[in-house]
Order: structure tokens, then sequence, then C-alpha cells
């Protein structure tokens, strides 16, 4: 038995600053099925009516963070988002809300990854050196579950940037590192591997920083991974005026006869 | 086709490549109705804070009023007492009491507290943080902020002393 096909409107936003294209918007019909994703529209318009449209995509299942875009007003990955979940017969796709544009729907991440690496997402620990070249000299570290459980989510993040581009306080500040780099602060602090607390919280703890964040909770509203960057900000907040307990003890390493 | 978006900034070039910015600036706080509860209680927050902000500024140039003679404070009151005035107050009174209200709920959350624990996530990955806990905070301070207007209004508009 064949599923039920119906006829969708797909309006995608178009510009090519190279050109000085004005932006506008085209639009296209659709055959969509119950499980057919934006995604799957966008990639049935490039194929069949306008090989020019410009996506970026790589792997059609929530975890390359590549096909973020406004859907029907709100900052949604196209490869997760369901048409069929919108209940509207028409179909809106700009590019996403903060980012630079580049061409249609492809927007340039440079500045929020340059966010992401200044507050050194890596683990620093003083046992540790932070680049390893001889491979024996590679370590573990003795975490429990609980410990696990501490960060587990916010390593979750896949950087689609969905969270800032939904934040509010990006929208009119360009200092502000944003819910995504944030979260990944708090994600380190409570790693019990790692020893850099203090270096990160002086890159955040200015007026440009992480005291910008006023919990709109948008962040978390879009997030597609469940990693809830509000609930790591203000925990992170919490943890600077002294609120939050902080019983955190560095992890001990292993040693080769364990 | 041809519809024209009405939001585009300054162009900028990196490289080769031309950009534009995307940032949505103001606008992109001023619309409240995507985002669920805490975006509108983000929102109304910082409306009722200007606006208490500016009324602050009014009430001191009102008050001051009275060191040039009892008229002059006379003729300031009477501002008050017109239906426009009034109704100025109703929403002082509605702006300072879900201020007040969410402004207590917002000292907890921001420091971390009833947002709940950081664990798996489980698809459909509902937010810890966005709570029913947080959200009945912003419900409560919305209603508490409506039955102070209607009792300001009873008492400005009606028979109650």
């Amino acid at each position: 038995m064949s599923e039920e096909t119906k006829k969708i409107k797909l309006k995608v936003y178009r510009t090519n600053y190279k050109k000085e294209e004005p932006p506008h918007y085209d639009e296209f019909d659709v055959s969509v099925k119950r499980w057919t994703t934006v995604l799957d529209a966008l990639l049935d318009a490039k194929s069949y009516s306008d090989s020019s449209l410009g996506i970026r995509y790589s792997c059609r299942m929530a975890s390359c963070g590549s096909c973020g875009m406004k859907i029907n007003g709100k900052p949604r990955l196209a490869c997760y988002t369901k048409i069929s979940e919108l209940n509207d017969q028409t179909i809106v796709c700009d590019p996403l809300p903060s980012f630079p544009r580049i061409r249609d729907l492809v927007t340039d991440f440079t500045e929020f990854f340059a966010h992401h690496k200044k507050i050194e997402p890596y683990i620093h620990n003083d046992k540790v050196p932070i680049e390893v070249v001889n491979k024996d000299d590679l370590v573990e570290f003795k975490q429990t579950p609980e410990d696990v459980d501490k960060y587990l989510q916010f390593s979750y993040c896949i950087k689609c940037g969905l969270c800032y581009s939904a934040c509010p306080t990006v929208a009119t500040d360009t200092k502000f590192p944003g819910p995504q780099a944030l979260s990944q602060t708090y994600r380190y602090m409570a790693d019990t591997r790692d020893s850099g607390e203090s270096t990160r919280l002086d890159i955040i703890d200015d007026r440009h920083g992480v005291w910008r964040c006023h919990f709109a909770g948008s962040c978390s509203n879009v997030c597609p991974k469940g990693v809830d960057p509000a609930l790591g900000i203000q925990l992170l907040k919490g943890h600077l005026i002294g609120i939050t307990k902080n019983d955190k003890k560095i992890a001990t390493l292993r040693s080769k006869e364990e | 086709m041809g519809i024209k978006p009405n939001n585009e900034n300054n162009s900028s070039t990196d490289g080769d490549i031309k950009l534009k910015s995307g940032r949505e600036g103001l606008m992109g706080w001023l619309n409240p109705t995507r985002y669920g509860w805490e975006r509108v209680s983000y929102w109304l927050q910082r409306l009722t804070g200007v606006g208490l902000l500016i009324y602050f500024i009014g009430h001191i140039y009102e008050t001051s009023s009275l060191v040039n003679g009892i008229n002059a404070w006379n003729s300031m009151l009477e501002l008050t007492q017109t239906p426009g005035g009034h109704i100025f107050l109703l929403l002082v009174i509605g702006a300072s009491t879900f201020h007040t209200v969410n402004g207590l709920r917002l000292i907890f959350t921001e420091s971390g507290i009833g947002l709940g624990r950081p664990g798996r996530p489980d698809y459909p990955y509902d937010a810890t943080s966005l709570n029913y806990k947080q959200k009945s905070g912003i419900w409560v301070a919305m209603l508490l902020a409506a039955i102070a207007m209607l009792y300001g209004g009873m008492v400005m508009f009606g028979d109650v002393n």
C-alpha cells in the first residue's frame, strides 16, 4: 500500500552577495510524505527544480550539525524537522539568524567557532601535557559513572549553532560568547579530569561574558541534542557567585600496572 | 518569486567571499512568541524594567514639584486623577508586581537553583531547565500582576477605598 503524498510550498531565501543578487524568496512545489524532512524537500527542489540552491548538509541524521536554518521562524536542523510536524502548507526556510550570510541558506560559522575556541575547550590538567607526542605518554583518568553524568549532556553538543542563533543576547552583542561556548565552559568545569577552571572563568567573567545571560531559555528550547545550554550557564553563574556546591575532586591517573 | 525580505544589514567582505551580517539586533529580542514561556518572561522582565525606570524618573520629578509650593504639587496630583492617569498607574502596578515576583524567581534561577540536575539526555530531549517549576513561577508572577491590577482598578475606578 502506497503512503499518502501531499503537495507543500517551499519558500526559500535566496541571495548571492558575490553577484550582488538582491535577496528574495523562491517558491517550490514539493511532494512530501509523512516522514519527509525539510532537508529531503530542499534536496528535492535542488535536484528537480533549481540546482543552484545553496544548502549545507552532511550526515542527514542530526549528528554533524551542518543543516541548521530558520524554518518557519525558528532555528532548527533541516534533517531533524519533519514537514508533517510543522502543520503548515507553506514551509519558509531562512538562513540562521546571528550568523553572517554567504549564499542562500549557507552561513559563516567563523565567529561562532572563534567563541568556542576562546574558552579553550579541551582538558587542562597540571599533571598531563596538553599535547602528547609519544603514545607511551598517553594516560587514563579514573572517573566514576556519577562523575561522567555531571558533564555528559553538555558534551553531546554538535556545534550546530541553533542555540547561538536563538539567543536574544547574541542578537545584540557581538562579543557575547553565546550559549554554546558558555555551556562548554561549564562542561569542562564539571569534568573531574579538568583543572583549568580559573583560566576559563577569567575568560568568561567580563562585561560581555556570562553575566549577560538572563535566562531567556531559548537556547535550550531549540537544542536538538538535549544539551540544555541554559542549565549549564545558570549552574556556571551559581558557581561563580559561590551558591552552587563545588565538591569537585580532580581525578587521579590510572597507573600502567592497574 | 521576488518577495523582498525585510531584514538586511550591512555587508562586509571576508577574502573572496562576500558576507552579509545576519544579526537580528533589537528585533531579535522584541519578538517573544517563538521560544516558549521563558522567552516571554525574559521579554516582559526587560520591558517592565525599562518602563519602571522611566516611571521612577517621572516619579522623582513629580514629588520634587512639592518644593515649588502646594499648588504645584496639587496640579501635579490632578494629572493622576484623570482616566489616562489611572490607566498609567494600573500599568505601573502590573509592571512592578510582575517585575518583583518574576525577579525573585530569577534570583534563584540565575544562581542555578530550581533548574534540576544534569543527566543523560533521552529522546525527545526535553530540557531540564525549562521545567514546570520555572513555568509555574512565570504564571504566578503574571497572575499576581493581574490581581494587583484588578484591585488597583477597583480602587481607582470603583467604590473600593
